[in-house]
Formats: structure tokens, C-alpha cells, sequence
């Protein structure tokens, strides 16, 4: 089933897929622009991988890691689906990145990677956005590259883990303004699903609904503000995104007729 | 009598108390205890996010090494990194050495708690985004490089104690003029103090939420100071804030730890 938490008629809702619709678990059915699309689970800690497909490591010239490059986002950095993510007036690169979202079912510590899905409740799609113009070598990537607020669109839907037969081998693709800018499929990753979970629970505990963002294929290009970004992964559904200026942003509710 | 906020078990909502800071007494209706008779929680909710080199001693103790390979230039923006919720542990709670390791490197650092939503910050009204201030361990395994996230060195099961309270921010009228003591099994092994910051508290806060907003329950850590004091299984670590109180906790061995805290019948089989 594909679940998610969408806001409408003044409250907050768990839904599901019907038909093309937004089901509400009371029975109300929407259409997917009439609902507001949160995340769609409330994250724990999130976990990100920098470097873990071997081609887009090339692209970057980096040699591929020997062990997960991982790092951490906070709470501020989640939006849900069909929202906005600001790009400073002043950047001059800023870029998507599709990823497979795994998200953990539940409290776990020294999985072994046999046992890994026994782990995992589901999954969904992110797209990490980084801006390289704040790239500096400490703790990199840093949080001011990865960290910012709206810069981690997640969603739309909440894909249960039996849903997927091979989350290993899924095709992934970013589409900005309806041309096609990045393909690639899951088949690629350096580090798989199974050797993360037994990597970062051989030294931390996970927990229900930490969520595991598992880096992006080759094909990072620019974006600029105006631009519509959707990532999408074979299954899971399409995460649109827009980027908006800091100035439209902060802009202030000027009312209407 | 200074005012804190604090977490007592087995209550969702916090409760004010008066502590005395020399001696980690708090009174709470009239009856006086002492915070280490063990009752209190961890006083935070938010996330935590660290601060490296933030220390005058600790960026000049990198010398030519900020301008070399791999990091070629000294940092610009706050160095920050997030101390996630599976670190975070109370008072008195053991610090697990995990299997394998000899020695933990302690990380003493006033943490900031927000009280509400702080976006793009200035400097001016910096402390009026703040409830208070807490006194946190920041553990590491030790580690010589900060190029690439030390997540591995950093955040492990119980590795940021926190607490016993939060002081709240009328009652700490320098925040950038505060000791830092880290005791030992009772030996003084690190003295410092917040007046040694490169960033201070209002222009840390200014130049973090410029970027990234913190919220009602987050807490900001300053930075921890160069040399920090390194311990072994069955040390017991007090860091002192002035005029907060003092954090203790032991470090004990992983299997030890999980025994202690209860893990889930899995994990103790």
C-alpha cells in the first residue's frame, strides 16, 4: 500500500492511495492537488549518503568510498511533496538529487545484512538538493551545504517494504522543467541497503521511522529559481519540487479579492 | 537560589526547581534533593547540533594543517555536525565504551536551548530565542581528522549525556564568561571557559540560523575546548559550568551499559 499524511479541511490526516486519489483513513476521498502534502512519516534521525554510486563519485572525482560516507540532517531540512525550496539569491550551483529513501521499522541494533529487511518497514523518494558554493573540507559534507531549511523534499507516498520485490534494482530519474536530467538505477549503489543497515547498526541503534537517504546517481545539473524538479523512482512514485527565490519566499501575504 | 527547569521520571511535563549549583541540590516544593540521587531525565526534546572549533585553543592547536590538504583553507561558516537522539542520555547515566575501544575522548560544552522558533537571527535579539542553558558531555572516540562527518566517532549509544537541568537564561547573565571544570574520578584534568570562544553565543546563533531554523527544544552547543581529558572503563567524568551545576556520569563497558539501561530481551540474549 501507498500511505501518506497529507493536511486537509483543518486537520491532519493518514491516507492512502485509491484510484489515483488521496484516500482519508475516515473514508473522504481527494484529488492529489486538492490535499496538502506533508512528509510522509515524522523522521527520527536522517541519515544521508554522500558518494554512493560509483559513477556519480566520478562525476564528482572522487574515488568510490571503502566505507559508507554518511552524515546527518535535522528536522528543519523536510518538506513534503509539491512544496518549495529557496535558492540564495547569490549561489551559482545548486543541485537536486533523486534518492531511495529507506525507512526503519524499528528499534535495531547489530542487523546483520541477512536479516536487513526484517528492519525496514518502507520506503519513499528524496531528493537531497545541496548547494556546492557553501562546500567547505570540514565535516563535509557540511551542514550549511546539506542542512539548509526546505532543501529535503521526501514523499509523496510511503511505499510499504512488501511492495517493493527488489529495492536493489529500481530505475530512478530526475525531470526539471519536463526534460529528463538524471537517470539511473538502484543496481548501482556502492553501499546496498543491506550493507547500511548492518554498517550503521554494527555502532548505533536505529529507531522506527529513521530514515536512510541512499545517495544519488550520476547526472547532478543545476537549478535554477522557477525551475519545477521532480525525482522519481520505478513504484514509488513522482516528488515534485519547485524552486523559489529567498526573496518569494519571505515574501509578505500581500491579501487578495 | 538559581532557577532550572528539569525532567523528573515517570512526568511528561517539565517542573521549575531552585538549584544550588555548588553542591547539585535542587529544592522543589520546599523539600530539598540532590540531583544525584538519580530522579532526573534528560531536560531537552529537539535536536542537538555540535559546534567544532569554536575554541580559539582548539583552531590554533590545528596550526598549518587548516591550510593544507584535505582541508586547504580555515574554516568559514560554523563547523557543525548533529548529535542524534540514540546519543542522548541523562545524569548519572552510564557512558558505554563500546567493545574494542580503550579510551573515549570527553567533550565538555555549554549547550543553548531554544525556546522558540529562530530563523535568520540577528545578533541583537540573539538571546531572547534562548530558555536556558544545560551543561552537556560531547563523547567522541578519538579522532584525529574533521574532513569527512565523524559519525562513527561521534554518535554512538549514550555518547551525549545532557542535563541535570536547564538553568534558566535570566540566571547566567555572561554566557561568554563562564569556567569550564572536567573532573576525573575527582582530578581536575580541563579547565577553560566560554570567554575563549571565536564565535560567542549571540553570533553563533546568528550565523547558524541564517541557514538552518532551530526550534523550541533545540539546543546549540557552543564547542568544546582543546585537549580534552581522555577516559577509560569505570571513570566517572563531572564537568562544572559555573554557576550551573555539575553533569556526572561513568563510563562503563557496552555489555555493562545495556544491562543497565534495559535494552529491548533481544539485545541482553
Amino acid at each position: 500500500m501507498k500511505r501518506a499524511r497529507v493536511a486537509v479541511g483543518g486537520a491532519v490526516h493518514n491516507a492512502y492511495e485509491y484510484n489515483g486519489k488521496v484516500k482519508l483513513v475516515d473514508g473522504r476521498i481527494f484529488a492529489e492537488d486538492e490535499v496538502e502534502w506533508l512528509p510522509p512519516v515524522k523522521p527520527q534521525t536522517i541519515f544521508a549518503l554522500g558518494l554512493n554510486y560509483a559513477d556519480h563519485a566520478k562525476e564528482l572525482s572522487f574515488d568510490a568510498p571503502k566505507e559508507p560516507l554518511t552524515f546527518l540532517k535535522g528536522p528543519n531540512t523536510i518538506i513534503g511533496h509539491n512544496a518549495s525550496t529557496k535558492r540564495p539569491e547569490a549561489v551559482t550551483f545548486m543541485h537536486y538529487e533523486c534518492e531511495l529513501a529507506v525507512i526503519i521499522g524499528k528499534t535495531s541494533k547489530h542487523v546483520k545484512k541477512e536479516d536487513a529487511y526484517d528492519v525496514v518497514k518502507g520506503y519513499t523518494v528524496a531528493n537531497d538538493y545541496a548547494i556546492r558554493d557553501y562546500l567547505e573540507n570540514y565535516y563535509r559534507p557540511n551542514l550549511r551545504v546539506k542542512n539548509r531549511d526546505t532543501c529535503t523534499p521526501v514523499g509523496p507516498w510511503f511505499v510499504d517494504r512488501d511492495d517493493i520485490d527488489d529495492p536493489m534494482n529500481l530505475s530512478l530519474r530526475t525531470i526539471v522543467n519536463g526534460q529528463v536530467t538524471q537517470e539511473g538505477t538502484t543496481k548501482d549503489m556502492i553501499f546496498t541497503i543491506p550493507d547500511l543497515i548492518e554498517y550503521l547498526s554494527s555502532f548505533m541503534t536505529l529507531n522506527e521511522n529513521d530514515i536512510i537517504l541512499t545517495g544519488t546517481p550520476k547526472g547532478t545539473t543545476g537549478v535554477n529559481v522557477g525551475d519545477e524538479v521532480i525525482t522519481e523512482i520505478e513504484g514509488m512514485g513522482s516528488l515534485r519540487n519547485y524552486i523559489i527565490s529567498d526573496q518569494d519566499f519571505q515574501k509578505p501575504f500581500e491579501g487578495g479579492a | 537560589m538559581v532557577k532550572a527547569i528539569c525532567q523528573f521520571n515517570g512526568l511528561l511535563q517539565s517542573s521549575t526547581v531552585d538549584i544550588r549549583p555548588s553542591t547539585n541540590e535542587f529544592t522543589f516544593k520546599n523539600q530539598i534533593f540532590q540531583a544525584n540521587d538519580g530522579q532526573l531525565q534528560i531536560p531537552v526534546s529537539g535536536t542537538i547540533y555540535g559546534t567544532a572549533l569554536n575554541y580559539k585553543g582548539e583552531l590554533a592547536a590545528m596550526g598549518d594543517n587548516l591550510k593544507e590538504a584535505p582541508y586547504n583553507a580555515p574554516p568559514i561558516a560554523p563547523v557543525l555536525y548533529i548529535k542524534p537522539i540514540n546519543t542522548l542520555s541523562p545524569h548519572l547515566a552510564p557512558i558505554p565504551l563500546p567493545n574494542d575501544e580503550k579510551e573515549l575522548q570527553v567533550g565538555a560544552a555549554l549547550g543553548i536551548v531554544f525556546k522558540k522558533t529562530a530563523t535568520q537571527v540577528k545578533l541583537e535579539s540573539a538571546l531572547d530565542y534562548v530558555a536556558g542553558f544545560t551543561i552537556v558531555n560531547d563523547m567522541s572516540l578519538p579522532h584525529e581528522s574533521i574532513h569527512r562527518p565523524a559519525i562513527k566517532q561521534k554518535a554512538r549509544d549514550g555518547f551525549c549525556p545532557i542535563g541535570p537541568w536547564i538553568v534558566h537564561a535570566d540566571e547566567i547573565s555572561e554566557p561568554d564568561n563562564l569556567d569550564i571544570t572536567v573532573y576525573v574520578n575527582n582530578e581536575l584534568v580541563q579547565k577553560n571557559s566560554t570567554r575563549n570562544l571565536i564565535r560567542n553565543t549571540k553570533q553563533l546563533i546568528e550565523d547558524v540560523t541564517e541557514f538552518m531554523t532551530l526550534s523550541e527544544g533545540d539546543v546549540l552547543l557552543v564547542g568544546t575546548p582543546e585537549n580534552p581529558p581522555l577516559v577509560k572503563e569505570g571513570d566517572e567524568i563531572r564537568i562544572n559550568i559555573e554557576g550551573m551545576g555539575a553533569l556526572v556520569n561513568t563510563v562503563v563497558s557496552e555489555k555493562e551499559a545495556s544491562l543497565l539501561s534495559g535494552k529491548t530481551k533481544e539485545e541482553m540474549q
